[in-house]
């Protein structure tokens, strides 16, 4: 199991979603946070204004899925966020060694979803 | 000895009520829409009503209240004004216009107007809301003020209007040369616009503005409404009063609609109830007395309910804050139940259907229909022009991000500090 974690461009939420539910990923959880690049910002200066001193508004996504889910949820994720400018984001991805739904107790691979 | 015609409590209650109108702009309706729209629009369209506030003032002194209220000449008299108060050339600070607030400094009436050629243009931001460019939005108000507005203005309220002095029509503070003209004006540019990307919805991110907004609107109505007398008299007095009985029936009688046809009564709703109750009672204010009122406020919200949560769905134009739903219908309502409901007991200038005139109801539809007709021929033209000028709409990428990123390089909340 894997945890795909994404920090993507706050305005291309919806796009990102509507891949992700295409690809039949469902299970998501969103927040809103801070941050920048390399660059420190500069070249996004329209699409985020600057606060607190240099870092920008981002949108982090965080997705549970099994070993075989793993490449589509990052072509869904790529193809909902990528528009060529800098500051399009990054996808990291983690070793999930186990994963509970509290509602059942179920463990692993069901409780993914 | 002469007579200083000036009365002071007269000239005390416009001033205050020209005031009161402002506050109804800036903040009432900027947050009443503010509230309602997606978060990453908000200071767009705070920044649409406080520029209208700012534009339209200066417009106003310069040549709108001449074009408005002055005297025409020729065959355009009953149309529109002349420039004979360029910069308020003739336009006292001291001295009473006979016509236009005899107790009163005609610069004090001419003040008050001012207030109402702002609001105007500001209601119709409510439904090109979201997807318009700010110089394209700069260029519609000046436009709009300056060949629909001020028209309308002259042809109901001037003393030489086709709708007020030659057909009998009553408008007391505004249901036709306000509300549907704004209404109708939102409806032909959201049509024109077409719908915002990806969306055809309020986005609903700040419920508390949209009450405190309402609430801003409800409380500077009554200088709207009973500002209107021009005096601080018994007419004012009653205005006053049908105007908040109007308003919360049509508060309850949305809320009511909601709970049986939509599960729970809501905060929107019931502001939203409040505005419809507030534009229906507008024309009428000075005419009706409390059975009337209650009468319009319970109905208002009925044919708006319908009007937003049916038609506009069933049609699908992106009327994005429901300029044209609440106040269009609002003020048609409005403008009509003066027909009905007004009563020389009130307003010796005034008798309806019910007073036994059923005539006036002839006279009310006839001005509704001439408000219709020339905002919507005005506001599309003006549409084309500023469309093919400098371009009307936003890229979707700048709607996409948020207009108050793309136009004003502004976020309106900050997350950290």
């Amino acid at each position: 199991m894997k945890l795909v974690i994404a920090i993507i461009q706050p305005y291309r939420l919806d796009e990102v979603k509507k891949e992700l539910y295409a690809a039949q990923v469902n299970l998501i959880t969103v927040s809103e946070v801070l941050g920048h690049g390399r660059q420190v910002g500069v070249d996004e200066f329209y699409r985020g204004v600057k606060e607190t001193g240099n870092l920008l508004r981002k949108v982090r996504l965080e997705i549970a899925v099994n070993e075989d889910f793993v490449e589509p949820t990052v072509k869904a994720i790529i193809k909902g966020a990528r528009t060529g400018k800098i500051g399009d984001g990054k996808i990291f991805i983690m070793d999930l060694p186990r994963c509970i739904r509290i509602r059942t107790g179920e463990e692993g691979s069901k409780a993914i979803g | 000895m002469g007579t200083n015609p000036i009365n002071a409590g007269d000239t005390a209650w416009v001033l205050t009520s020209a005031a009161l109108v402002l506050a109804m702009t800036a903040p009432g309706l900027a947050l009443f829409y503010g509230g309602m729209a997606r978060r990453k629009n908000v200071l767009s369209i705070l920044m649409q009503c406080f520029m209208c506030l700012a534009i339209v003032s200066v417009l106003w002194v310069v040549y709108g209240y001449s074009l408005a209220f002055g005297k025409g000449s020729g065959f355009l008299e009953p149309y529109i004004g002349g420039l004979q108060w360029f910069m308020l050339k003739g336009v006292s600070i001291s001295a009473p216009n006979p016509d236009y607030g005899a107790t009163v400094p005609h610069q004090a009436y001419m003040i008050f107007q001012c207030m109402f050629a702002v609001i105007t243009p500001a209601l119709v931001v409510g439904s090109f809301a979201e997807r318009v460019k700010f110089p394209a939005f700069v260029l519609f108000t000046v436009l709009w003020l300056t060949f629909v507005y001020c028209p309308i203005a002259h042809m109901v309220w001037s003393t030489d209007g086709l709708a007020g002095h030659t057909w009998g029509a009553l408008d007391f503070a505004g249901g036709t040369v306000v509300h549907m003209n704004a209404g109708m004006a939102g409806l032909i540019t959201a049509l024109y616009l077409g719908r915002r990307v990806g969306t055809n919805k309020p986005g609903m991110h700040n419920v508390p503005f949209v009450m405190i907004g309402a609430s801003l609107l409800w409380f500077g109505w009554f200088g709207f409404n009973a500002g209107s007398a021009v005096a601080a008299n018994g007419l004012a007095t009653s205005a006053f009063v049908v105007t908040n009985t109007a308003t919360a029936a049509a508060a309850i009688s949305w809320a009511l609609m909601e709970w049986v046809l939509a599960g729970k009564p809501t905060m929107v709703g019931a502001a939203s109830g409040a505005v419809a109750g507030l534009v229906a009672i507008t024309p009428a204010s000075g005419f009706v007395d409390v059975g009337g009122s209650l009468w319009i406020g319970f109905l208002v919200s009925v044919f708006c309910y319908i009007m937003v949560a049916y038609v506009k769905p069933k049609f699908g134009y992106d009327d994005t804050l429901d300029a044209f739903g609440v106040h269009f219908t609002g003020g048609l309502w409005g403008a009509l139940a003066t027909g009905l409901f007004a009563v020389k007991a009130i307003n010796p200038n005034g008798s309806g259907f019910f007073d036994g005139n059923p005539g006036q109801l002839l006279t009310q539809a006839k001005a509704a229909l001439l408000t219709a007709v020339w905002c919507g021929v005005g506001t599309w033209i003006i549409c084309l022009v500023v469309d093919k000028t400098i371009g009307m709409r936003a890229t979707q990428e700048d709607e996409v991000s948020g207009l108050d990123l793309s136009q004003h390089h502004e976020r309106a909340y900050t997350i950290l500090d």
